[in-house]
């Protein structure tokens, strides 16, 4: 603080009592035993009513037998399955919705953002209604209103909407076939990869040549092809395995070939399309603080209204918008826990009902907390190492 | 733009007409291939919905029916509003007794509308909302018990508040003032901690009492998401001042607190709160749900809050705390007099989109089982005669969240304009 100048200027007259220094380790030493005595009130409370609800503290029942179902498992699950794996399962989904809900919306308000600005007068009105809609009713009524819909609009399973006999879509999701498992598909997955690592590569080769020649390359659609066209090679490479799993109604749902569940689709739309109107606001005003001048150079020097936006303006705006998207990548992922509310099985979800069944309140209290805390200071740890290598290097 | 080559000189054709209501659709809808053809498919799809929209809510829909099955004429069914809009707006609060709701939302809403108010914005803000407040309250619970300890207490805190920033500006006799309201409030307190003085508590019972338990609707998400941010406020300030603070400790407990609770979901707090709550305090308390949730609330709304201040603080020049400290004020008079009424008005703005964010998350609390707006109009579903209409009711309880968010979020933008008046170039 700024009272140590004048504490300072003179150290030898002060009494204790107006020095800040002193002042302040006696005021920080106050605050701090306060807030020790709060928490020791706290534990010793816990403490003794953990004994007389003879409660066992501790981590131990992680291993025991979860014994409950899950409707949305990445990995294999059973009732059988420990806590520890139930609780795992539900993390995976979490990541899954979060991974796919920041890929899709950071597109769709992208596109809504820019479509904002556009001088058709029309569109930029449909966007910012789009906008308004969105951003001002509760996250939570979205997803129970597609839910809902998605229930109560698509027929039963045998009266399922049939596509073509390969998509049947009732109200217990979307059912389509699928590739029985075949040892090709791992080398598909490594030559996905190469592919990836290929475009990257060669991404890097095409700015070198048209830094020195001038001459742009077809980047995008070199590495559509390169992405695409490997695990095809190697498909038909493998002798084109075509053994498919196809969905099949017995009883009364499918069986076969694999499904997208509604609670899943009505998450992962709500949060794109509720997350989507936030970003386009930062999109936006991302371009707009830009200078004027940028769009009308860029203009001026014959570039398309689409080359203007893609080439000048929006790699300008990503510096400003970098830092706030962090935090709305952060929201959706900790958005997603409202997966609980529509009985999608996602990391509360599991917790929750772990809790309920063990009464370990405090644990899986610490385990939400610790699995949010890591994903997000991860998500904010690369979103600052990019930000930081998208920053202006000033000379 | 025009396409004219450059340097290519020929004849221009007379200028088309680009003024009046032609012009402008020319200029706005059609001044190109690529735009004329997004403005025809955007135009067909909207009025397709639009059609659709209207045809559903408004020509085949029902709008008066005894039950659900007289509703299926294949439009919506705003009967089922008709019927169950009270419920929806109040929740289980008796029946008879509605109108307690009804004028607690009003005195709501007229706090909110004139805080709003610049002209409001000095001590007779302190005033309505302390008023506004009681009225709230009282029609709520019916009854209000004010404990002697919580009146000893107030007094203790406002003379304390009032010699710390009195005290060296003003003159004599108000100091003795303040100095004799808290001296009444710590002496009253200590001897009704050893018993001297008895347990009596003013006791303002007109109405019957209901419960927190029986309160739902919009009183419920109106009173969670004012007074969380009402009680958060101050609470954020102090996190906010900790974080700036350079007292290492402060600092990090205020930073490790701040990041804590970002990191983590609203719902994560609220199940904390209600299953861990009442592990905390000693066996036999029990504390209402419904102040649990809120209790959440404000500690998540601190947090939130806290970096938004800190915006404020980070974005006065050094120049006034220097100033502050070479008049001789002390901290509390340097924050609360110089620091903080030019921090708090850059914030404004930002505040308010905090409050919009608050409004719409308090309706997770129906995941712990209160009866927020949200949760009593998924409760007015569950009725069997009325089952089949979730899009109506959400629609309506939509537009509802809409027509508070929205108007909320103009505001604020208009306040920003105003408020910039005077640093605008």
């Amino acid at each position: 603080m700024a009272v140590e100048t004048l504490g300072s200027r003179s150290p030898a007259k002060v009494s204790p009592w107006n020095d800040p220094v002193v002042r302040g380790w006696v005021f920080q030493i106050v605050v701090v035993g306060l807030v020790g005595l709060l928490a020791w009130f706290l534990v010793s409370n816990t403490v003794e009513n953990l004994q007389r609800q003879k409660i066992a503290s501790g981590f131990h029942y992680l291993e025991r037998e979860a014994g409950f179902e899950i409707g949305d498992t990445m990995i294999a699950y059973s009732p059988a399955s420990t806590y520890a794996r139930a609780i795992l399962v539900g993390l995976l989904n979490t990541l899954k919705v979060a991974v796919l809900g920041i890929f899709l919306s950071t597109i769709l308000g992208t596109l809504i953002g820019v479509g904002r600005l556009s001088p058709n007068w029309l569109l930029a009105k449909v966007c910012e209604g789009y906008v308004e809609m969105f951003r001002n009713v509760p996250l939570l009524l979205w997803l129970f209103l597609i839910y809902k819909v998605i229930s109560e609009a698509f027929p039963g399973p045998r009266q399922a909407i049939d596509v073509l006999s390969t998509f049947f879509l009732s109200n217990r999701g979307l059912y389509f076939p699928v590739p029985l498992a075949s040892p090709v598909h791992a080398w598909m997955g490594l030559a996905l990869l190469a592919g990836i690592a290929a475009t990257v590569v060669m991404k890097r080769w095409a700015r070198k040549r048209q830094d020195a020649t001038g001459q742009p390359f077809p980047v995008i659609w070199a590495g559509f092809g390169l992405v695409l066209g490997l695990p095809l090679l190697v498909w038909l490479l493998g002798g084109a395995p075509h053994q498919m799993s196809w969905p099949e109604l017995k009883g009364f749902n499918f069986e076969g070939g694999t499904v997208i569940q509604p609670e899943f689709t009505a998450l992962l739309v709500g949060l794109v399309l509720y997350t989507s109107a936030f970003v386009a606001e930062i999109v936006r005003s991302g371009i707009l603080a830009l200078n004027k001048g940028q769009s009308e150079a860029a203009m001026a020097i014959g570039l398309s209204r689409a080359q203007v936006m893609r080439l000048v303006l929006l790699p300008q705006a990503l510096r400003i918008i970098v830092p706030p998207m962090t935090s709305q990548y952060l929201n959706i992922t900790k958005n997603s826990s409202l997966a609980i509310a529509i009985g999608y099985p996602d990391l509360v979800a599991s917790v929750n009902v772990t809790i309920n069944q063990t009464g370990q309140a405090i644990e899986n209290i610490l385990i939400i907390m610790a699995a949010y805390l890591s994903v997000s200071l991860s998500i904010s740890a690369f979103m600052n190492w990019y930000n930081k290598r998208i920053a202006l290097r000033e000379r | 733009m025009t396409d004219m080559p450059v340097g290519e000189r020929r004849q221009l054709a007379p200028p088309a007409v680009d003024t009046g209501a032609f012009g402008w659709v020319r200029k706005n809808l059609f001044s190109s291939w690529g735009n004329g053809l997004t403005t025809i498919v955007l135009a067909l799809a909207f009025g397709w919905l639009l059609s659709w929209f209207l045809h559903w809510a408004l020509f085949t829909a029902t709008f008066s029916a005894a039950t659900g099955a007289e509703c299926r004429g294949g439009g919506a069914c705003w009967a089922l509003i008709r019927e169950k809009y009270r419920y929806i707006f109040f929740g289980s609060f008796p029946y008879e007794q509605h109108w307690r709701p009804l004028f607690a939302v009003i005195a709501m809403l007229a706090m909110l509308i004139l805080s709003s108010d610049r002209r409001m914005w000095n001590k007779r803000l302190l005033l309505i909302w302390g008023v506004g407040s009681f009225v709230t309250f009282l029609l709520m619970f019916g009854q209000i018990h004010i404990p002697l300890g919580l009146i000893l207490f107030v007094a203790l805190a406002v003379g304390g508040l009032g010699m710390i920033l009195r005290g060296t500006l003003g003159t004599a006799a108000e100091v003795n003032g303040w100095r004799a309201l808290a001296a009444i409030g710590a002496v009253g307190l200590v001897l009704r901690l050893f018993g001297v003085l008895p347990s009596w508590s003013l006791a303002i019972a007109p109405l019957s009492y209901v419960e927190t338990g029986l309160w739902g609707g919009l009183p419920v998400t109106l009173i969670l998401a004012t007074y969380g941010l009402l009680f958060a406020f101050p609470f954020g300030i102090l996190l906010a001042l900790g974080r700036r603070s350079n007292l290492p400790l402060i600092k990090g407990l205020c930073v490790g607190f701040i990041e804590l609770i970002r990191g983590v979901p609203l719902i994560s707090l609220l199940i904390m709160a209600s299953v861990m709550l009442p592990l905390f305090l000693p066996s036999g308390t029990t504390i209402d749900k419904f102040l649990r949730a809120q209790v959440a609330v404000i500690l998540f709304a601190g947090a939130y809050i806290a970096e938004v201040i800190r915006g404020g603080l980070q974005s006065l020049p050094k120049g006034q705390f220097e100033a502050a400290d070479a008049m001789g004020l002390n901290y509390p008079q340097k924050t609360l007099l110089i620091i903080l009424p030019q921090a708090l008005r850059v914030v404004i703005p930002p505040l308010i989109n905090t409050f919009i964010g608050f409004f719409k998350d308090t309706s997770l609390v129906l995941i712990i089982g209160i009866f927020d707006f949200l949760n009593t109009a998924n409760q007015a579903l569950v009725d069997p005669n009325w089952a089949g209409f979730p899009g109506e009711v959400y629609l309506f309880a939509a537009f509802v969240y809409f027509c508070f968010c929205f108007s909320m979020s103009r505001y604020s933008k208009h306040l920003e304009i105003e408020l910039n008046k005077g640093t605008r170039r």
